[in-house]
């Protein structure tokens, strides 16, 4: 039984590693999905062996596997695809309030044993870290969500002191970590810190803005993976230490991206609550204000008509106006009418790492037609247009020209090379940093008001006319 | 087991999970981040060895507690991740048909 049990297991890391390689490209990526899904079918029967050698029952634990189940399946079945960045951190938080319970279930196992006193360092470290990183997981991932789904305001909400006191608290506890390493049957320290635990996972998220969303919910998503880790030490699993070490690590480098497509740190994600601290900043050093000219559908369409080549830059307000469909049949006109058209997209474009991906793959966008920034800034000047749906900083022509702007240096889609400039917005308003946007008064950019997707089904009637 | 091996497996898993992922083309970020995130509910069979601790009925109960969530995690994780890559690969069909 026991050597089934341990066969069963190591197929299960195999397969996940195997499934997180395939995971990695776009032909494997679904057969890498489901291989990491047998993986966890493969954990979760060889630990049902042990269970029931040593219980013969299922009972309670099979209850329990099936009402997540009955919960996950129709959540997962049902979420739009717009909507899919908040579905992703919400999971994720489940995640880590799974390894808190876990650190905690197997601490108060050990004090009814009254073994405690007698843990080692480690296991105690491990335990504390476990519950640490999970409770941090789970509050920071349903604050992300709440600001995703949109019953958070986006802003960045920044507290007095916010950066001191969190710092103190961070302090306390990695002392509170440490003290709980030696005493381990202080049960009280470990619940004060669980709580505290919750509460730095609140205020680590809430005073970070919508745009940086994506380096916050890759690195929540390392920390699911950390804190499953830090769970299998406490109770010496060795499939939660690697399988947890695996996500940790890919969550790693896509907070890594992430944060080289803002050309920030990742402490300054974190800790500057970007756009509020510097209003001053906002107005850029050109000085003079000039007048945003606009186009109704009408000019849209004449000018698309006899353009050769147009290059569409979706962002977040894409999503919101859940234009992606609009926007396809669109460029399937135009592609028909023999232009050659594109889609740009920036790498932190949306609220999530690939969220533009996914909802023009959703709208049956062609893979082909998907260009990176790197591809198309070098032919940026041959775009006949470049139509910018609901995208704002990630264009901001600022963040190379303007030395004093706070975007200064981040790389973006240089839309204003093109010979003319669409910009699909409902306002002037500025992007969420509060960061005024030159590209909406260039001479060659033009406004083009209304909701996104009614605009661009304004435009495909008047093609449809002709 | 000693700590000792159990921190080696973990430096050593860590790497091996920098060099997996290392280049992932940015398509492919959403489901990448989706599928780890379900991995990450392998906390699961952790739990689901707890939940049959004779020890304590609190433990038992926050043991099941955390079996709940992680099933959440696991199945919805799992669903969500082929929905999407379902619908880049229902275009490379398309695209193979099409030639």
């Amino acid at each position: 039984m026991d050597s089934i049990r341990i066969l069963l297991l190591l197929i299960a890391a195999a397969c996940f590693i195997l499934g997180l390689k395939l995971l990695g490209k776009p032909e494997t990526a679904r057969k890498g999905n489901m291989i990491s899904a047998m993986g966890m079918l493969a954990a979760v029967l060889g630990t049902s062996l042990i269970v029931w050698e040593h219980h013969g029952s299922f009972w309670p634990m099979s209850i329990a596997i099936l009402a997540g189940a009955a919960i996950g399946i129709p959540t997962a079945k049902r979420v739009k695809m717009t909507a899919m960045p908040e579905m992703v951190a919400l999971f994720n938080g489940f995640g880590g309030i799974a390894s808190l319970l876990v650190g905690w279930s197997q601490l108060h196992l050990f004090m009814v044993q009254e073994k405690a006193a007698s843990l080692l360092f480690f296991a105690g470290i491990s335990i504390f870290l476990a519950m640490l990183i999970g409770g941090i997981t789970f509050t920071g991932s349903l604050v992300a969500f709440g600001k995703l789904a949109g019953h958070i305001p986006t802003k960045p909400i920044i507290l007095p002191h916010q950066n001191l006191i969190n710092g103190a608290v961070l302090l306390l506890v990695l002392v509170g970590a440490v003290v709980f390493g030696f005493y381990p049957d202080q049960y009280w320290i470990f619940l004060i810190a669980a709580v505290i635990s919750l509460g730095m996972g609140i205020t680590a998220v809430i005073p970070i803005g919508g745009a940086d969303m994506p380096v916050v919910i890759s690195l929540l998503n390392s920390y699911s993976g950390l804190a499953a880790c830090a769970a299998g030490l406490a109770i010496q699993n060795t499939l939660l230490i690697i399988t947890g070490a695996l996500v940790g690590a890919s969550g790693i480098i896509l907070t890594n991206i992430m944060c080289k497509a803002m050309n920030r740190s990742l402490a300054n994600v974190l800790f500057s609550g970007f756009g509020a601290s510097s209003p001053n900043a906002a107005g850029g050093g050109s000085g003079e204000k000039r007048e945003a000219k606009s186009k109704t559908p009408e000019d849209v369409y004449y000018l698309l008509e006899a353009a050769n080549s147009v290059v569409f830059i979706p962002g977040y307000g894409m999503a919101v106006a859940q234009a992606q469909h609009a926007v396809r049949e669109l460029a399937d006109i135009l592609m028909e009418n023999g232009t050659d058209v594109k889609f740009a997209i920036h790498p932190v474009a949306g609220r999530m790492p690939g969220h533009m991906n996914v909802l023009l793959a959703e709208a049956n966008v062609d893979y082909d037609q998907l260009v990176t920034m790197d591809d198309i800034n070098p032919i940026m000047d041959t775009m006949d247009v470049a139509v910018v749906i609901g995208a704002n900083d990630v264009v901001n022509p600022s963040a190379r020209d303007d030395p004093n702007s706070s975007i200064y240096g981040m790389p973006i889609i240089e839309a204003d090379r093109a010979r003319t400039v669409l910009i699909l917005k409902r306002s002037l308003g500025s992007g969420f940093a509060g960061i005024e946007n030159p590209l909406f008064y260039a001479d060659n950019g033009y406004m083009v008001f209304g909701d996104a997707k009614k605009t661009l089904e304004a435009i495909v009637s008047e093609f449809k006319e002709d | 087991m000693s700590f000792e091996i159990l921190a080696f497996l973990f430096m050593l898993s860590m790497f091996l999970g920098l060099e997996l992922i290392a280049k992932v083309p940015s398509q492919l970020h959403t489901p990448l981040m989706s599928g780890s995130n379900a991995i990450s509910g392998i906390t699961l069979i952790g739990a689901m060895v707890l939940a049959y601790n004779q020890g304590s009925t609190f433990a038992l109960i926050l043991a099941a507690v955390a079996v709940f969530f992680a099933s959440i995690n696991v199945v919805g994780g799992y669903l969500v991740t082929d929905r999407m890559l379902e619908m880049f690969k229902k275009k490379d069909e398309k695209k193979g048909g099409g030639q």
